[in-house]
């Protein structure tokens, strides 16, 4: 039996869900490998018998919450794609800033209509049985998933942080240029695209563990005289769900 | 039939959430509505407070299908506000990341979205094992566009080296060798494609209304990446600063994006059409022979017809490509750092997205903080018009003996032809500059 996948969205650009269809090259054969019976972006026939759901988008209205619930009760494994899904993302910006206010610069006096809450990652509001982070996610670790999941072993994601990817492909340090990059604090897995192409990253895949967190602010302050809290207080763009867990 | 009620929830093939609510009592449409129930976003809200040249890195996160346009839109009004000239070099390989981004969502709509409606299927899995060799076609596409893209900005979905004032990464010139000559063999893929459309039974239905895009001023090209507001009912141009003169904004309480409508008509389209209908005597010349061979003549004013005028693009697309690589090429690249502003202050930007004209405008404060921001999205922009579309079309539908499960396939696909952006759509914003 293929095993029968599903595609949702909840509040988000849907750039994780375009990355699947953005495989040309695997997609006839991913679509051998697995029956996809729900992706509303995609197709018209819905099944609710799913074995390996994926969901992107944070959870910032009721609605969200009511639907990823019902996504938990169909799905025999839930898994978490993008920056979005996994941290909140981007959406979390708007919850540093006072509701009603925001609320009304966008809708005015219509505000009322269109219910809205914080924004959450979906593990906030639900189990996740996988998070595959990146804003969007990296197809290529999306691909890896679906081919570990096929042979029935487990996913796990990288633990060290981007730096060491771009430390590998010889890429001139940020800091050397004294931009603050969040390289040293971000899982790595992405290849370390952004550096590769002329920008610092932003942490959209979200902060490694604590051991590593540390061990980067040693070496920052040693090397190059950089405080941690300078370079955590650019977390907020992609995750700011996550400064809760911060030192 | 008299009696009828239509209740979509969600709209399938298209991008973002949309329901289709239509009640028919004793012959009268008592209720009409293409509800737009996706979360709203609030992007205009949490830009403010960030740092301007962070506009195009957050700002393309609206859209993932369209993040290129957002990009484009979004450093140009930065650009505007702090008085940055871009280099020739930087507005060509702008031109050619759009075009290619361009290229990518029209193929992605017309036959992952839109044709399987016409072959009798949900999807284009189906069409996978029936239609093999036209799938695989559609993915060869879809990735060339791509392929593009990523040797320019390192990815289509957000790409990475487009920035304020320039880019930080430049193509090999033999990247961009090898990208034109896929460019050149996928002109038979286009031959087939548009061979396929003209088998395809476009529905029969015209309402006139009014079709605004960008236009080049003089004999300039085909717009997309730049030219002032034209429409089929105002052809002076209007410069995009002047954008709220035609682009009307309202809120109705079943959709989480806004409507619109301009000076003229209580509703218009963006979009290929709308550009096809302003431009096509700027369409390179193979495009213009696509369009004849699909019968595809301004002022066409049926909206179905949006995915000709697509196919239409996605020729010109590919010519003017080949073109851009050759000048840049001619040119040989040079690694140019990205122009600074010299001051701060207010500034809009606009591009034509793959659905129509998009507008970003920032106000950025003393010390480069965005302090306002506004963004006019091109399928909001043709919510009004799909309505009022679906109100002219209902009669027709009801007198023409259709199943209440044919005239629904119909209205999703009126809506579908449109190409929606519904993610995108949902965060629109009115305030009164000072």
């Amino acid at each position: 039996m293929r095993p029968r996948i599903a595609i949702f969205s909840l509040t988000s650009c849907e750039g994780c869900s375009l990355a699947i269809l953005e495989l040309e090259d695997q997609l006839l054969s991913i679509l051998d490998a697995v029956e996809i019976v729900n992706f509303r972006e995609g197709m018209t026939e819905r099944s609710w018998d799913i074995d390996i759901g994926f969901v992107d988008g944070a959870v910032s209205t009721p609605e969200d919450k009511r639907e990823v619930e019902h996504f938990r009760e169909c799905c025999t494994k839930l898994v978490a794609i993008g920056a979005c899904a996994c941290l909140g993302g981007l959406n979390t910006l708007k919850n540093y800033q006072d509701e009603d206010e925001y609320r009304a610069y966008v809708y005015g006096d219509c505000a009322k209509y269109f219910p809205t809450t914080p924004a959450q990652p979906i593990s906030a509001v639900v189990n996740v049985d996988h998070e595959l982070p990146g804003c969007p996610m990296v197809k290529e670790e999306f691909l890896k998933f679906v081919t570990f999941a096929l042979a029935g072993r487990t996913f796990k994601l990288p633990e060290d942080p981007v730096c060491v990817e771009c430390k590998k492909k010889g890429i001139l340090c940020l800091y050397e240029k004294g931009i603050i990059c969040l390289g040293p604090i971000t899982r790595g897995g992405c290849n370390a695209i952004c550096p590769s192409y002329g920008a610092k990253c932003e942490g959209c895949r979200g902060i490694v563990a604590e051991d590593a967190l540390k061990a980067a602010g040693v070496n920052l302050r040693e090397q190059y005289d950089v405080d941690l809290a300078d370079v955590l207080a650019d977390v907020r763009m992609f995750g700011a769900y996550q400064e809760k867990t911060l030192p | 039939m008299k009696n009828v009620t239509i209740d979509v929830k969600h709209v399938t093939r298209v991008e973002g959430h949309g329901n289709i609510a239509v009640n028919v009592a004793d012959g009268e449409i008592t209720k009409l509505e293409l509800q737009i129930v996706e979360s709203p976003r609030y992007f205009e809200a949490f830009l403010r407070g960030r740092r301007w040249y962070e506009a195009p890195h957050i700002s393309c996160r609206v859209c993932g299908i369209c993040s290129v346009a957002h990009t484009t839109a979004s450093v140009k009004a930065v650009e505007a506000a702090t008085g940055i000239e871009v280099t020739e070099q930087t507005l060509l390989l702008r031109k050619l990341i759009l075009n290619a981004e361009q290229l990518q969502s029209h193929v992605l709509h017309l036959y992952f979205l839109a044709v399987p409606d016409y072959l009798g299927v949900g999807s284009v899995i189906p069409l996978a094992s029936t239609h093999g060799d036209v799938v695989k076609r559609a993915l060869r596409m879809k990735k060339l566009a791509n392929d593009i893209c990523a040797a320019i900005g390192g990815r289509h979905i957000h790409p990475i080296a487009v920035h304020v004032g320039g880019f930080t990464h430049f193509p090999k010139p033999d990247e961009l060798v090898g990208l034109k000559h896929r460019l050149e063999e996928s002109r038979k893929d286009l031959f087939e494609t548009a061979k396929l459309f003209t088998t395809l039974a476009v529905p029969d239905f015209t309402r006139e209304t009014e079709f605004l895009s960008l236009q080049c001023g003089g004999n300039g090209e085909y717009a997309f990446y730049d030219g002032d507001l034209v429409s089929t009912k105002q052809s002076e141009p209007t410069k995009v600063e002047d954008y709220r003169t035609r682009v009307l904004e309202s809120v109705v309480p079943h959709s989480t994006a806004k409507h619109s409508r301009s000076p003229h008509s209580p509703a218009y389209m963006v979009g290929a059409l709308a550009r096809f209908n302003n431009n096509a005597d700027r369409l390179h010349p193979v495009a213009k022979e696509v369009a004849e061979m699909l019968g595809l003549r301004p002022v066409c004013q049926n909206p179905f017809h949006n995915n000709t005028a697509q196919l239409v693009e996605c020729v010109h697309c590919t010519e003017h490509s080949i073109e851009l690589i050759d000048q840049l090429l001619t040119r040989g690249l040079k690694e140019e750092p990205p122009v600074k502003p010299d001051r701060f202050g207010k500034g809009a930007g606009t591009t034509e997205a793959p659905r129509g004209i998009l507008f970003h405008e920032y106000e950025i404060d003393g010390d480069g903080k965005i302090e306002g921001a506004n963004l006019v999205i091109p399928t909001a922009q043709n919510l009004a018009n799909i309505e009022a579309d679906m109100r002219a079309m209902m009669p027709e539908l009801l007198d023409s003996g259709m199943s209440k499960e044919q005239m629904t396939l119909r209205l999703e696909m009126l809506v579908r032809a449109y190409d929606p952006c519904i993610s995108c759509s949902v965060h629109l914003l009115d305030i009164e500059w000072d």
